[in-house]
C-alpha cells in the first residue's frame, strides 16, 4: 500500500521536474534538475523495500536476521547520490550565475554563441 | 569474509585509477609551485600507461582479473574487474591523455598550472579509467560523475563567453543523462537485489522480464545521451568546439566512448534478454545516427563543429554493432571504439593546429594550407580516411567485421529468410562511410586545397596564414604525428587488435570467465 503511495509521489516529482526542465529559464531548469534528483532518490528508496521500525541489526549469536529488516543499502546509495547531486547543483548554479553576469542572459533562447541563429549556408565550392 | 591480503600483482587493476586521483590531488596542492606541474602530470600518465599495458597483457594471457575492496566477499564488496574490453579501452585512453598533455603545452591559455588544468586532466583520466575498470554498477555511476565534474571544469577553464554557453548546454544534458542512469540503477536494484555486474548477469534471467525491459530502455536512453546517439545528440555539436583544441581532443576521445562502453556492457553482457525486446529501437537509432551525422558534417562550416558530427557518426557505427549482436558484430563495435578513441582525438588535435595556423575557426575563411604546411595536410587526410574506414587504415577493419556480421545476420548469403533490419543497417553502414568520406574530403579541399577564402578571392593566395613556429612543430605537430603514425601502423598490422576485439566480444557474449574471475558461482 505504502509502496503505491510512494510510487505515485515519485511520478509527481518526475512530472514536475520535467515540466521545469522544459522551461527556457536557466534557474527553473536548475530547480527542475534538483527535483529530478530527488525523484530518483525517492525511487531508489522505494525500490529497495520499505519497512517500518525494524532496524537492520542481526541478533547476537546469529548470522542472518530472523525477520524482514530495513534495507540499509538503498540509504547508502541515496546518501552518495545526494552528495554528488549537491556538488553538481552547486557547480551548475555558479555557472548559471556567471553566465548571467557575462552573457547577460538567463534565457536559453538568447544563449546562441555556440550555435548562432541564422548560421551561414553550407560551404558552396567543390 | 576475505581474510587474506590481495596479491600485489592484482593491484594493477586499480592502480590506473589510484595514480590518477592521487596525482590530481597532489597537483592541486602544488598548483602554485611553478613550472614542474606539466612534467609531474606527464610522469603520472606514463605510470598509468605502464599499468594499463601490463593489465592488458595479463588479461590477454590469463582472462579477466578482479579485486574486491575491503573484507567483503563479492557480490557485497565493490569489485574492480578488468576484462579485455575494459583493459584495452583504458590503455587507449591513457595514450590519448599522454599525447594531449604534450599538446596542451603549446597553448598559452592552458599552460598556466594555477587554473588546475593538469589536476582536472588527471581527474578526467581517473574517472574514465574507473568507469572502464569497475565491476559494480553503482560504482560506474560514481565514476561517471567524477568524469562529468572534471569535464565541466575543463570545458569552462578559459572562462570565455562561448565556453560558458557551451558548458551550460553540456552540463545540463549530461547531468540529466546520469540521473536517468541512476534511476535505472535503482529500479534494477529493486528487481534483482544486487549491483555487482557479475551477479547481475547471474540473477537477471530470473527477474521480472517486463521490469527488466524498462530498465534496459532507461539504460539505452541514459547511455545513448552520454554517447550522443542520434535523437539525443544535441549537446555534442553545441559544446565540443568551444574549449581549447587540446581539451576538445580529450573529450572527443574519452567522453562519448565511455557512453558506448557502458552501452556495450549493459546491453550485451548484463541484460541480453531485455535487449532483444529493444532490438528494433536500437536498429533505428543506429541507422539514423549513421545517416544524419555525416550530413551535419557536410552542412557545417565551423571546422571543429563539423568534426563533432563525424564523432557522432562513429557512435552510430558502434550502436549498429549492438543491433547486430553476433560475435563478429560485437567484436566490430569493440575494435571501432578503440579506433575511435585514437582517431577522433587525433582529428581534433590536427584541427587545433589548423586553427592556429590560419587564425580562423570557420572553413570558409581558410585555404591554401597545403602549400604552407604539407605535413599537416597529410595528417588530416590520413585521419579522414581512417574515420571513413577506407583500407588500409584502422577504421576499415572494424567496419569490415560489422559488414560481415550484417551479411551473416541478414541471411542473404545463406539463402534463408531475409532479415530486413540487418539489410537496412548494412546499407546505412556503407552510406555512412561514403558520406563521411565526402564530408572529410570536402573539409580537406576547403582548408588545404583551395588557394584562398571562399567566394571571389578563392584563387588568390591566402595572406593570413601564420608560419608554424618551433613550439607548434615540436609540441603540436610531432605528438599528433606520432599518434597518427600509431593509427597507421595498427591499420597495417591489425592482427593483435582484431584478435583482442574478437576475444573481448566472446567474453561479453559468454561472460562465464568474467563471473568466475569475480569469484561467484557461474550459472549452470
Amino acid at each position: 500500500m505504502i509502496e503505491t503511495a510512494f510510487a505515485a509521489l515519485v511520478g509527481v516529482f518526475f512530472a514536475a521536474s520535467i515540466y521545469l526542465l522544459l522551461s527556457r529559464s536557466v534557474i527553473r531548469m536548475l530547480l527542475g534538475l534538483t527535483l529530478f534528483g530527488n525523484a530518483v532518490n525517492l525511487l531508489i528508496f522505494t525500490a529497495g523495500r520499505l519497512t517500518r521500525e525494524v532496524p537492520p541489526i542481526v541478533p547476537d549469536g546469529l548470522k542472518v536476521p530472523t525477520e524482514q529488516i530495513a534495507n540499509p543499502l538503498p540509504q547508502a546509495l541515496i546518501l552518495t547520490a545526494i552528495v554528488i547531486g549537491f556538488a553538481m547543483f552547486t557547480f551548475l548554479l555558479v555557472l548559471a550565475y556567471r553566465a548571467y553576469q557575462t552573457l547577460n542572459a538567463d534565457n536559453t533562447d538568447t544563449m546562441r554563441l555556440t550555435e548562432p541563429k541564422g548560421g551561414p549556408n553550407p560551404p558552396l565550392s567543390y | 569474509m576475505i581474510q587474506t591480503l590481495t596479491p600485489a600483482a592484482d593491484w594493477v587493476v586499480i592502480l590506473p585509477v589510484v595514480l590518477c586521483l592521487v596525482g590530481g590531488a597532489l597537483l592541486l596542492m602544488l598548483r602554485n609551485s611553478g613550472g614542474y606541474l606539466a612534467s609531474f602530470a606527464i610522469l603520472v600518465v606514463i605510470a598509468v600507461l605502464v599499468c594499463d599495458a601490463q593489465l592488458f597483457a595479463r588479461v590477454l594471457a590469463e582472462g579477466p582479473v578482479s579485486m574486491t575492496m575491503g573484507k567483503w566477499l563479492p557480490p557485497f564488496g565493490i569489485s574492480f574487474t578488468a576484462d579485455l574490453m575494459s583493459a584495452g579501452f583504458a590503455l587507449a585512453a591513457a595514450v590519448v591523455t599522454l599525447v594531449v598533455l604534450f599538446y596542451v603545452q603549446m597553448d598559452p591559455e592552458g599552460r598556466d598550472g594555477s587554473t588546475g588544468l593538469y589536476s582536472l586532466i588527471l581527474l578526467l583520466l581517473g574517472g574514465v579509467s574507473g568507469a572502464f575498470l569497475t565491476g559494480d554498477l553503482f560504482n560506474l555511476y560514481v565514476w561517471f560523475e567524477v568524469m562529468l565534474i572534471a569535464s565541466f571544469g575543463l570545458m569552462v577553464i578559459a572562462g570565455r563567453e562561448i565556453q560558458l554557453d557551451a558548458t551550460i548546454k553540456y552540463g545540463f544534458l549530461n547531468f540529466l543523462a546520469t540521473s536517468f542512469f541512476l534511476a535505472a540503477l535503482g529500479l534494477l536494484y529493486g528487481l534483482v537485489g544486487t549491483l555487482n555486474m557479475a551477479d547481475i548477469i547471474i540473477s537477471a534471467p530470473k527477474a521480472n522480464p517486463a521490469g527488466m525491459a524498462s530498465v534496459a530502455a532507461l539504460f539505452l536512453l541514459a547511455f545513448g545521451t552520454k554517447a550522443a546517439a542520434f535523437p539525443v545528440n544535441a549537446w555534442l555539436p553545441a559544446s565540443y568546439h568551444a574549449p581549447p583544441a587540446a581539451i576538445s581532443a580529450l573529450f572527443a576521445g574519452l567522453l562519448t566512448k565511455v557512453g558506448t562502453y557502458a552501452l556495450l556492457r549493459t546491453m550485451v553482457a548484463l541484460l541480453p534478454a531485455s535487449r532483444e525486446i529493444l532490438d528494433p529501437v536500437i536498429a533505428v537509432v543506429a541507422i539514423l545516427t549513421l545517416l544524419i551525422a555525416p550530413l551535419g558534417a557536410i552542412a557545417e562550416t565551423n571546422l571543429r563543429r563539423a568534426l563533432g558530427f563525424i564523432v557522432i557518426g562513429g557512435i552510430g557505427v558502434v550502436v549498429s554493432g549492438i543491433a547486430l549482436p553476433t560475435l563478429q558484430g560485437i567484436a566490430g563495435s569493440t575494435v571501432y571504439i578503440f579506433h575511435a578513441i585514437l582517431t577522433m582525438s587525433a582529428l581534433y588535435l590536427v584541427a587545433g593546429l589548423i586553427e592556429r595556423t590560419t587564425g580562423e575557426t570557420d572553413t570558409r575563411r581558410m585555404g591554401g594550407l597545403y602549400a604552407a604546411n604539407a605535413p599537416l595536410s597529410i595528417l588530416f587526410l590520413v585521419l579522414v580516411f581512417a574515420a571513413a574506414g577506407t583500407p588500409p587504415f584502422l577504421g576499415f577493419w572494424p567496419k569490415l567485421m560489422l559488414l560481415g556480421a550484417g551479411t551473416e545476420q541478414s541471411g542473404m548469403t545463406t539463402g534463408g529468410q531475409i532479415d530486413w533490419w540487418a539489410v537496412a543497417i548494412l546499407a546505412a553502414l556503407l552510406l555512412n562511410a561514403f558520406l563521411t568520406l565526402i564530408a572529410g574530403t570536402r573539409i580537406w579541399a576547403h582548408v588545404f586545397w583551395r588557394q584562398g577564402h571562399e567566394g571571389e578571392r578563392s584563387e588568390e593566395p591566402n595572406a593570413d596564414l601564420r608560419a608554424p613556429g618551433r613550439i607548434e612543430t615540436w609540441l603540436g605537430l610531432v605528438p599528433a604525428g606520432l599518434l597518427v603514425a600509431a593509427i597507421v601502423a595498427m591499420g597495417l598490422w591489425p592482427d593483435l587488435l582484431v584478435h583482442s576485439g574478437t576475444e573481448a566480444a566472446r567474453g561479453l557474449l559468454d561472460p562465464q570467465s568474467y563471473i568466475a574471475a569475480v569469484g561467484l558461482e557461474p550459472t549452470p
